[in-house]
């Protein structure tokens, strides 16, 4: 699960890490007042959506006066920030984050990953800061430090001090630098996180380590133990169909192709998929409806995969181990004829019982597309999505 | 033959009275597994498809003399009993939780490293099927039925792709001499390598196949291994050729987010290694009986 910029940064200073002085808005008035209580002459504007690259997508402006402020937040709110992260449907802002402005004297990249090659948390930092971490190790690799933190003991005051001076701070700037660093460690490590990144971390003119930017991001595996966490959740920030389906216990990805899946078992889902590009059609989701496929998932399946108005067909592609096809496919008989759909839907079954399986979806009557192989299933729904797509372009030449 | 598993070794099922626990736990004994109890604290005394329960897993290992146990216990309490395994002096421990927290996994892992590596128990999992060696004994929760026996090694991250597998195997008339899911979790047990090297010391399996997906460094890893120590042939397919980047397809850990994690970059890096790759996921089975009709 990912948290707004404003929500990292005020759990980050409950854990000792240095913070701007800032504020929330919901209204280019209140941004307005914001800049007034933080004081100065100088602040940032900042959308408050979940995607790194705001900065390029022009979701980050500085002001010099309390009305620019408001004039920046009136051009924010309601805008759809598109960056290489979002995809193309962007994300819209609903909140920005007003701060006071500093003097920066040096930027710092640091983030702390769970390092599935040594199975710990590592500490990645360099000196060139305030670039994404892809395009640090594409142009400067020499400068990433990483430092592997030992679980049984946490973070150990050398260690940081060791990144500390490998970023080349000043003999003053060290112990803020450690205490930020233990500070995220432990943000990261109490809370559940799996990603915790500070980019930059600056140096200001004054001398001081200040947090400029904050992302987290939590394991939702263990979101059942931090309640607190939970409730940042904004779902505003994700997409629709996914928290949905989130909701109904449903695992699902949207992508942007035209052939729905429904599928159960994660790697059989990218299986699938896999399968329908080499056919040469697109995939429109990932969906992986899990073990017991009841007539009650299989039906929630479809109404997700439909909600989806780009799905031009639906590949149902079910490997029935403990489960039992002839289950299944009354599921799909239920599920189509309570819920109609009018695009082509193709069934591929297989496993225990699929000769009874097979026989419930004949005797349906429905017009549903069978086959018998993983291949045969993707080529048909990519060929039945073409076909279709020509008999409803002659429909529309005709009238 | 087979690896890690045979019709004698006795087992114990952890999470035994659950809805889930229950029902596999009894597929097992109907397969033919040695099942010799379970473990469920505060439920000892009772009885579940003929096996006692024990509240503890050292009171359960003393008295039934098991080395292996599978675990079915809920996400929050799971990584507690795998570490309980691993002290009662459990040598194998499949672990079929989907949904534990990574840091969780950490913790396991550091915590099964206080043991010497002779007496350190082997984990699969978690988030995984488990072990099958058909005709022989299940420990997880494959449906016996699709698999034949044979000498093929299957090592897999999906169970229902390893499925799709098996059945397309069956068909060509192929079979598994064991089929090891190692799980789709970040942080997990025994790896691709692990797997392959217990493959290439077992001699009724004459091939592999690997069946990896995107995210993390264990298919490289298993290249680096295939390279230096494999003599058998590996076949190979990595899901989520389609996966966009940075999106978590399903498994906690399918999710490219480093250099090297895509499925083309796997394959490549596979191919490099001399492994015969399955150019789709529907000719797993006959890649393999490709490779095998050549090597015989």
């Amino acid at each position: 699960m990912d948290i707004h910029e404003y929500q990292a940064k005020e759990i980050l200073s409950g854990f000792g890490v240095p913070v701007p002085r800032g504020g929330l808005a919901y209204s280019p008035e209140q941004a307005a007042y914001r800049a007034r209580e933080i004081g100065g002459d100088c602040w940032v504007v900042k959308a408050q959506v979940h995607t790194g690259g705001r900065g390029k997508a022009g979701g980050v402006m500085v002001c010099n006066s309390e009305h620019e402020v408001h004039d920046a937040a009136n051009e924010l709110f309601g805008k759809r920030l598109v960056t290489h992260q979002t995809g193309p449907k962007g994300k819209v802002v609903y909140r920005v984050y007003v701060e006071g402005a500093a003097a920066i004297e040096q930027e710092i990249y640091l983030g702390f990953v769970l390092d599935r090659k040594s199975e710990r948390v590592m500490v990645v930092a360099s000196a060139a800061g305030g670039m994404e971490i892809e395009e640090i190790s594409a142009t400067k690799p020499e400068s990433i430090i990483r430092s592997v933190v030992e679980p049984a003991v946490g973070i150990q005051d050398f260690q940081a001090r060791e990144i500390a001076f490998s970023l080349g701070l000043k003999p003053a700037q060290i112990q803020q630098a450690v205490s930020t660093i233990k500070g995220c460690y432990r943000a990261f490590r109490e809370l559940d996180a799996t990603m915790v990144e500070v980019n930059p971390l600056v140096v200001t003119a004054d001398g001081a380590i200040v947090a400029l930017d904050a992302k987290m991001t939590f394991d939702d595996n263990a979101l059942f133990r931090h309640p607190s966490v939970s409730e940042l959740r904004d779902k505003s920030q994700e997409d629709p169909r996914e928290s949905q389906a989130a909701d109904r216990g449903l695992s699902y990805v949207g992508l942007e192709g035209k052939i729905g899946c429904i599928v159960n078992g994660a790697g059989l889902a990218m299986a699938t998929m896999d399968m329908i590009e080499l056919a040469g059609g697109q995939p429109a989701n990932f969906l992986d409806i899990g073990g017991g496929a009841s007539p009650e998932r299989v039906a929630k399946a479809f109404r997700l995969v439909m909600s989806d108005g780009d799905v031009q067909a639906i590949l149902v592609n079910i490997f029935a181990g403990i489960n039992r096809c002839d289950w299944v496919a009354e599921g799909i008989v239920q599920a189509l004829e309570a819920n109609p759909v009018n695009v082509p839907v193709i069934v591929r079954l297989a496993g225990t019982h699929v000769e009874e399986g097979r026989k419930i979806l004949s005797k349906s009557g429905l017009p549903i597309i069978r086959a018998a192989t993983l291949k045969e299933a993707a080529e048909r729904a990519v060929s039945a999505w073409q076909n279709d797509i020509k008999h409803n372009v002659k429909m529309v030449a005709s009238s | 033959m087979s690896i890690l598993i045979d019709r004698t070794t006795p087992v114990l099922v952890q999470g035994i009275t659950g809805k889930i626990g229950s029902f596999h736990a009894k597929e097992m004994i109907d397969y033919g597994t040695h099942v010799v109890g379970g473990v469920v604290p505060g439920r000892g005394g009772e009885n579940v498809h003929g096996v006692p329960v024990y509240d503890t897993m050292k009171e359960a290992v003393e008295q039934t003399g098991a080395s292996i146990s599978i675990v079915f216990v809920p996400p929050p309490f799971a990584a507690d009993s795998i570490m309980e395994a691993a002290d009662s002096g459990i040598k194998l421990c499949a672990a079929i939780t989907d949904g534990i927290p990574a840091q969780d996994m950490i913790r396991v892992k550091r915590y099964m490293r206080r043991y010497q590596r002779e007496n350190r128990m082997q984990l699969i999992g978690p988030n995984c099927a488990g072990i099958i060696s058909p005709g022989k004994a299940l420990l997880g929760i494959m449906p016996g039925h699709i698999y034949q026996a044979g000498s093929i090694g299957v090592v897999g991250r999906s169970g229902t792709l390893g499925y799709e597998a098996a059945s397309q195997m069956k068909e060509l008339g192929i079979g598994v001499s064991t089929s090891v899911g190692i799980g789709g979790d970040p942080i997990n047990g025994s790896s691709f390598k692990d797997v392959l090297a217990l493959f290439e010391e077992d001699p009724e399996t004459s091939a592999v196949a690997m069946i990896g997906e995107i995210g993390g460094p264990q298919e490289a890893e298993a290249a680096e291994f295939i390279r230096d120590h494999m003599t058998k042939p590996v076949v190979a397919y990595v899901a989520g050729l389609s996966a966009p980047k940075g999106r978590t397809m399903g498994h906690a850990g399918a999710i490219i987010s480093a250099f090297g994690e895509s499925a083309s970059e796997k394959v490549e890096i596979l191919r490099d290694v001399g492994v015969t790759i399955a150019p789709d996921p529907s000719q797993i089975g006959s890649t393999i009986a490709g490779v095998v009709s050549k090597a015989a």
